[in-house]
């Protein structure tokens, strides 16, 4: 049999995420457009709810930087949606590449390396994210107070908060075993961090003693990126430093993801 | 030049060394059996000519090429068809054709020509559309074939492919497999059944522990390392320890296993009657050809299959 002439054509990172997309879509269809949902819930229940009480006390929304609650809210639902979207992408999807499915076992089998396993998953990751952001940013633009181009920087800068969770996690997933622990950090970590992470009050609310720990949180920087571009305003250096911090943590989580996809794949 | 060159090849995961320096090559078309029992260290070596797992030392050569420096290449003119199913079972079989072509970068229609003609040749054309999930084992590694053919590979690796299939599904395999062969294809497959190593292979190499035992042609080896039937003698389990003994004399060899004796001898119905002549009367008695069992039970003293 004659050699076979492969044309490079299209990048093996493209393929890995075309082959995640075709999967992602057939398998888990519905829960994807589930994931949709939730956000929109916070938004209705709390935006709406919370928002009727918070906006009838007039101090409020001094401390909200003169925010109805909804402006304050909404915006920031970008950036909790992207860690939650990450977590869950990087978490199931990845222990389902190595262990369940054992997609990249195919793949690496193929011409396709470690490396484009990982860069075809951060594409996945990327655009999944991206897909969950602008879902809440179309909510968003259909109201009043959180309309605005402003949203389009904010969905990027969401994204790339939720970069930062999908590398960490996904580096996590690559190294486990089982999926028992993806309840613990969804738990220990992401409620926390949902909860506490200036989405649904400012830090400046919290005792003095946990503020630090919010700042040094990535979810905190893209919250206020994602507020600050829609709604409350934002300087040039602030965005920048944000948006530093999200991508610098984000290369770190790439690196170890690389190193530890690697060692997985070729044992 | 041979497809594969092996050299003093050794595996080592962290103190465990599953390959201890193991030599072989296999020439272009041929179809080349890795035999041994479990933890032979088979998969290890499948996994390094592979490119998936890297040599800890020695020297491997496939299509003259270093997997180390040209794992890619390498990997797009061979094909892979591993020891546990990694279909997508949500999937139709010929979606999962298309989406494994598309790894090696081939047109997606280009994919789906080729997913329908080896569909054809895996006698699995009319299930195409239908999801892998409720497809019988035999079914699933046909598919798993189909698959690793849809690069039109050069070299076919199989990982024990027809461990826990049953004897019709095998057979069906097996036939699959001779066709390949002859297009062409050289093989290289791992098994732990020796009656598919001698009804496959050209050539072979025994494994046990890591090291290549012995190598040759199925024929060769029963001929160099046994005789040329056995007479197998089941006895009463009040065997006295000294049967082996006193059966020696009749054949060239015995080997006294568990549940019963071999008498290795070149011709086993006279050597039964000399058992007989002794006054021994076994439960039982079968006269059959050796086997490349019998050579493995003679080169390490323990069965294949345990």
């Amino acid at each position: 049999m004659s050699a076979t002439v492969i044309r490079r054509s299209t990048p093996a990172s493209i393929r890995v995420w075309e082959a995640q997309v075709v999967t992602v879509w057939r398998a888990w269809k519905s829960s994807a457009l589930l994931s949709m949902l939730q956000p929109l819930v916070f938004l209705g229940g709390m935006g709406f709810g919370v928002g009727a009480l918070v906006d009838e006390r007039s101090g409020s929304t001094a401390a909200l930087g003169g925010l109805g609650y909804l402006a304050f809210l909404g915006p920031a639902l970008m950036a909790t949606t992207a860690m939650q979207t990450a977590t869950f992408e990087a978490s199931y999807p990845v222990m389902d590449g190595f262990k369940w499915r054992r997609a990249f076992e195919a793949m690496t089998a193929t011409p396709v390396a470690p490396r484009d396993v990982v860069n075809g998953m951060a594409l996945w990751w990327a655009s999944r994210i991206l897909l969950g952001v602008t879902g809440v940013a179309l909510v968003l633009a259909a109201i009043p107070t959180t309309r605005g181009w402003g949203l389009i920087p904010a969905a990027l800068g969401a994204t790339l908060c939720g970069m930062v969770f999908a590398t960490a996690m996904g580096a996590w997933a690559s190294t486990r075993e089982s999926e028992a622990s993806f309840a613990a950090v969804q738990r220990f970590i992401i409620i926390p961090l949902f909860l506490f992470g200036g989405a649904f009050y400012p830090v400046d609310s919290l005792p003095s003693a946990l503020r630090p720990v919010a700042w040094i949180t990535p979810l905190w920087h893209g919250v206020e990126l994602s507020r600050g571009l829609t709604t409350s305003g934002i300087t040039f250096a602030a965005a920048c430093g944000h948006l530093a911090y999200l991508a610098v943590l984000t290369a770190i989580g790439y690196i170890i993801c690389r190193i530890t996809f690697h060692r997985r794949l070729t044992r | 030049m041979p497809v594969i060159a092996a050299r003093s090849v050794h595996k080592s995961f962290g103190e465990f060394e599953a390959v201890r320096g193991v030599d072989f090559e296999v020439a272009r078309g041929e179809f080349f059996g890795f035999l041994g029992p479990n933890g032979a260290g088979k998969s290890s070596l499948m996994r390094m000519i592979g490119c998936v797992s890297p040599v800890t030392s020695g020297e491997l050569r496939i299509f003259d090429l270093d997997p180390n420096v040209d794992g890619a290449a390498i990997r797009s003119r061979m094909g892979v068809v591993p020891q546990t199913d990694n279909l997508d079972q949500e999937l139709t079989l010929l979606e999962n054709l298309v989406m494994y072509g598309r790894y090696f970068d081939i047109p997606r229609r280009e994919c789906r020509d080729r997913a329908r003609e080896l569909l054809e040749f895996v006698q699995l054309a009319d299930r195409a559309d239908s999801r892998v999930e409720p497809l019988s084992g035999g079914m699933k590694r046909r598919l798993t074939i189909a698959r690793s053919l849809m690069n039109r590979p050069e070299l076919l690796l199989l990982d024990e492919p027809t461990t826990g299939l049953d004897p019709q599904a095998r057979h069906v395999l097996w036939e699959r497999l001779y066709r390949l062969k002859e297009q062409g294809v050289t093989l290289a497959l791992t098994t732990h059944y020796m009656d598919e190593a001698e009804q496959l292979c050209d050539r072979l190499v025994v494994m046990d522990r890591g090291r290549i035992v012995a190598e040759g042609t199925p024929r060769g080896l029963i001929v160099e390392h046994s005789t040329r039937e056995v007479l197998e003698l089941r006895l009463l389990s009040t065997t006295p320890d000294d049967i082996a003994e006193r059966l020696a004399p009749i054949g060239e060899r015995v080997e006294v296993l568990p549940d019963r004796v071999l008498v290795y001898a070149h011709d086993g119905e006279a050597a039964l009657a000399s058992v007989h002549q002794l006054g021994i009367e076994p439960l039982a008695s079968l006269v059959r050809r050796s086997s490349l069992e019998d050579v493995f039970l003679r080169l390490t003293g323990r069965s294949l299959v345990e």
